[in-house]
């Protein structure tokens, strides 16, 4: 009896294989959307309104169409001739808005007119050559004043600026009864408290920068009526859906692709008015044209991320027991509502339980119109909100009773048993252990040893704080009930001549290493070397179908479906190879995949290369009964539910006492993300997301003048982390498998930027306790430091 | 506009000459001219790095550099590292470390490393961090690139 000898392969997936995509990346070889270059190809501008709120009476377009090597110069009015206002994506009543502006400017950095040249610095000077005429009109910027009588309004349809309004959440416990109702359930549980902690915080506007501007490339070909879309997006699908609604075209006239793309973090979601535009004249002038966004451009122009005021009430019993939660809550949405604007806001209150067995949450949202950038969805996207409302007020009440903050929580927390839990406001939360990653948290940071090692660096006159948070999120985005652009994914796995594998997905990555994760799962599914493995994804040319990447759902969605299609493609592999091995009595049942072969299962002589299956199937004689020629199956994935990651951030932070200036000293994570494909990569999106959350707790803001100009429009001034403003972060992690895919993966983009804002500022307040500080506004600024410690006797 | 001007740049060790107009910002000749698409322009303001190439041996921001400053100068750009197929340390720092997520900042990223490297060949972690601290990243946090830093100096310390 003989055995086959040949290279045993590792399994692959939970180890820490490095990139695939590395190697172009480290080069310099890699192809973003302004590495694009196509014969005749003309470059866009666009001249953007420089004042926040006013009607436009003129535009002279004579100077730009006046420049040798100008080919077109358009007014919005003109524009609008060809292309109507763009459409959104959630079901809340919006007004209209164009590309580029037809007669008013509601925020600097509006479009006003368009122009193509042959030369991307000729684009510019004819784009700055354009003189407009405005009526200028006051600006609204306050959000609260923007709801005063008498307030101008910024869309003539939408009284006192407001957008959306409602009170939701309920005192249920499932989706039936968690309904709009009247307030008598969360007044009588404050009635019932024995201690009520009230608090406004602003979860303030950031810009979601992503290193890599944006920036479009279009190729309308009017020979065969059909248009190439280029463009640094999440998701190529969407805009190739939306591209053709807006041109009158189908989606089969339509290809876009995402190339390599810097990064997103929610902000390359929305499809903005300069892809259209882009497509639009270059139908109109048969030519190939770019346009690639300035830093500038993107603080104005890209959509921005947060911007909630919370009005948060806690209600508990004096033993600790947390009673209800109510909120009020005010968005300031911007001018306009973008691809899903509106809906961000809404995901607040929804995870405003937190991880809390709360008996009522509840709460009011309005948001509002104001003569800023839109927002949209910035990583986190509605959670990181809800997480620091709620986890800053937990802290304050941990330090009203005088309790150990991580105490308080265990107390509270739904129990491991209890999943899945159906929570108040309504989501089921897939599954949950809470009380083993605080105590992983608590015991990788030395949480007993942080307060003493404060308590030392106070008594030596120091001003040293330690925090934590405990989050959980909603994400894994899934089913389409939940997700208004639909909620699946779709995947398809070739098995190619010679058996190497070409798969495709829809979930197209822009720094998550998709083409690595996604190979590792195909590697050990098909037992084959990863090196057989290409992931194709970002080209609606290729990949058939898909929705993108956001709300930390390729994994969850994307991996799932491309398990579903390795599936259908081993099986009928396994067909084949049957067939080919009819006369060892072998069924397609008895065999598994093991080091390049297919073999009976416990009958390794029984056996065939994956090579010589794969071939077999392109030149099938005699053909197998019932089975059609080749190996290319695909398959669609829709979870039945979303899932929910959490974890358990732990800080400590020193402030100086002359300067005000904030230092991270330590940052302890504990997350936990289900089950783990690479935990490289997992680190590094931990990391990722750390570094965002807090550089909205210390650093980031995006601040406008009382006239709506933007005072932040470069990283001159608006402040971004930097390596040396960080400290070395500790991880962990804990595996609660969500049963919610076959993965058994949760999504992990987002999670460091939902749990560690809070957790740094409750670290700020308690070093600032000693002053009498109860709250601190993000972010933390020396000058707003410095203050607290003056105003309080901290000579 | 000013009349174009001749240069002639040794540019990753290839003599390379062109007629530019002198607003051109090397960045742009690099990546337009030269089709040396590797080195990125991420804010136009010297503040993010993506665009860092080395002129003379010393880092340089490119978006805020004139083509016709570069006459007569030396420029290493991102594609100039790997020599005969081999990839330069920090390279393989960066890829076994996951240095690197989206990858638009990597290339100025590396290229500040490496003049970091060449006068410090053995940073600490807190030196690495200060000095880098000229190049913005978004995705990382940072603390793979430290660590693909570090890796690199070992590596380049044993050749």
């Amino acid at each position: 009896m003989s055995t086959q000898v040949g290279p045993v392969l590792p399994k692959l997936i939970g180890e820490r294989v490095r990139r695939r995509e590395d190697p172009r990346l480290i080069q310099g070889l890699a192809t973003y959307v302004d590495d694009v270059k196509l014969p005749g190809m003309l470059y866009m501008a666009l001249k953007r309104s420089d004042i926040a709120h006013g009607n436009i009476r003129s535009i002279d377009t004579s100077a730009a169409e006046a420049m040798e090597g100008v080919e077109l110069v358009l007014t919005g009015a003109q524009l609008a001739e060809h292309l109507g206002p763009m459409p959104i994506g959630t079901p809340f009543p919006a007004p209209d808005h164009h590309s580029v502006a037809t007669d008013r400017v509601r925020y600097v950095g509006e479009p006003v007119a368009v122009v193509v040249a042959e030369d991307r610095y000729l684009a510019r000077d004819a784009a700055d050559a354009i003189a407009v005429d405005f009526e200028e009109l006051p600006a609204v910027v306050d959000p609260e004043a923007a709801m005063a009588e008498g307030t101008t309004l910024i869309h003539d349809d939408f009284e006192r600026n407001v957008a959306v309004e409602g009170v939701y959440g309920g005192t249920g416990v499932n989706a039936e009864t968690a309904q709009p109702e009247d307030d008598s359930a969360v007044d009588a549980a404050f009635a019932e408290a024995d201690v009520v902690i009230k608090q406004r915080m602003l979860n303030q506007r950031l810009a979601p920068n992503a290193m890599e501007p944006r920036g479009v490339v279009a190729h309308y070909e009017p020979g065969r009526d059909y248009i190439t879309v280029w463009s640094a997006t999440q998701n190529p699908h969407i805009l190739r859906t939306l591209v053709a609604g807006m041109l009158g075209m189908g989606e089969h006239q339509v290809r876009a692709i995402a190339p390599e793309v810097g990064g997103g973090f929610g902000c390359k979601i929305n499809i903005y008015g300069e892809e259209y535009t882009a497509a639009a004249v270059s139908k109109m002038t048969g030519a190939p044209v770019k346009w690639i966004e300035d830093r500038t451009e993107a603080f104005l122009a890209t959509t921005h991320g947060r911007d909630l005021l919370g009005d948060i009430e806690i209600a508990a019993k004096s033993d600790g027991q947390i009673l209800a939660i109510r909120a009020n809550l005010l968005a300031d949405i911007g001018a306009y509502q973008v691809l899903l604007t509106a809906i961000i806001p809404t995901l607040t209150g929804l995870m405003m339980n937190g991880v809390y067995k709360i008996g009522v949450v509840r709460h009011g949202l309005t948001e509002v119109y104001t003569n800023k950038t839109p927002t949209d969805a910035y990583r986190g996207a509605g959670r990181p909100e809800a997480l620091y409302f709620l986890e800053r007020i937990v802290d304050m009440l941990a330090r009203e009773l005088e309790m150990d903050p991580a105490e308080l929580r265990r107390m509270n927390f739904m129990p491991a048993e209890e999943f899945p839990y159906p929570t108040v406001t309504g989501l089921v939360y897939d599954s949950g252990n809470y009380v083993a990653t605080l105590d992983k948290a608590l015991e990788v940071a030395d949480w007993q040893g942080m307060l003493a090692e404060r308590d030392r660096a106070r008594a030596e006159g120091r001003i040293v704080g330690v925090g934590m948070s405990f989050y959980v999120e909603v994400c894994g985005l899934g089913p389409s009930s939940t997700v208004p652009v639909g909620g699946w994914e779709h995947s398809g796995v070739t098995i190619e001549r010679g058996g190497k594998i070409t798969a495709t997905t829809g979930s197209s990555p822009h720094g998550q290493g998709n083409e690595t994760t996604f190979a590792q799962m195909l590697a050990d599914h098909f037992s084959v070397p990863i090196e057989d493995i290409t992931i194709l994804h970002g080209d609606t040319g290729i990949v058939k179908q898909g929705i993108g990447t956001f709300g930390s759902r390729s994994q969850a969605v994307g991996g799932a479906a491309l398990n579903l299609a390795a599936g259908k493609a081993s099986d009928k592999m396994k067909q084949f190879a049957a067939a080919l091995l009819s006369d060892q009595e072998v069924s397609a049942e008895d065999l598994e995949f093991v080091d390049g072969r297919i073999q009976a299962i416990g009958r390794p002589e029984v056996s065939k290369t994956f090579a010589e299956v794969a071939d077999f199937a392109y030149i099938p004689v005699p053909l197998p009964p019932g089975l059609e020629p080749g190996l290319s199956e695909e398959a669609f994935f829709e979870p039945e539910n979303n899932t929910y990651p959490f974890g358990c951030h732990i800080s400590m932070i020193e402030i100086d006492r002359e300067t005000g200036e904030a230092k991270l000293l330590k940052l302890v994570a504990v997350d936990d993300c289900g089950n783990v494909i690479n935990p490289l990569i997992v680190e590094g999106q931990v990391h990722g997301g750390l570094a965002q959350g807090i550089g909205q707790a210390m650093f980031e803001e995006v601040v406008f003048d009382q006239d709506g100009q933007p005072l932040t429009a470069s990283f001159m001034d608006y402040v971004m982390p930097r390596a040396a403003d960080l400290p070395h972060f500790e991880l962990e992690r804990t595996v609660t498998p969500t049963p919610v895919n076959p993965l058994g993966a949760k999504g992990v983009g987002e999670a460091g930027t939902i749990g560690v804002s809070p957790c740094v500022i409750n670290a700020a307040v308690d070093a600032l306790a000693p002053y009498g500080v109860k709250h601190i506004d993000m972010p933390l600024r020396p000058e707003r430091l410095w203050r607290l410690i003056q105003e309080n006797g901290g000579q | 506009m000013s009349d174009p001007v001749p240069i002639t740049v040794q540019v990753n060790g290839r003599r390379r000459r062109a007629v530019v107009e002198p607003r051109l910002l090397l960045a742009h000749f690099l990546r337009e001219d030269l089709n040396l698409t590797g080195t990125h322009v991420g804010c136009d303001t010297s503040q993010c790095g993506a665009c860092t190439v080395l002129i003379d041996g010393q880092s340089v921001k490119s978006c805020t550099t004139f083509a016709v400053q570069a006459d007569g100068a030396e420029v290493t750009t991102i594609e100039g590292l790997a020599q005969n197929g081999e990839l330069h340390p920090l390279q393989e720092g960066f890829w076994e470390e996951h240095g690197l997520q989206c990858g638009y900042c990597t290339p100025g990223m590396i290229i500040s490393a490496l003049d970091l490297l060449q006068n410090n060949p053995d940073p600490s972690d807190e030196e690495i961090r200060a000095g880098i601290s000229g190049n913005l990243c978004r995705c990382t946090g940072y603390q793979h690139i430290v660590n693909s830093i570090r890796a690199a100096a070992e590596r380049m310390a044993q050749q």
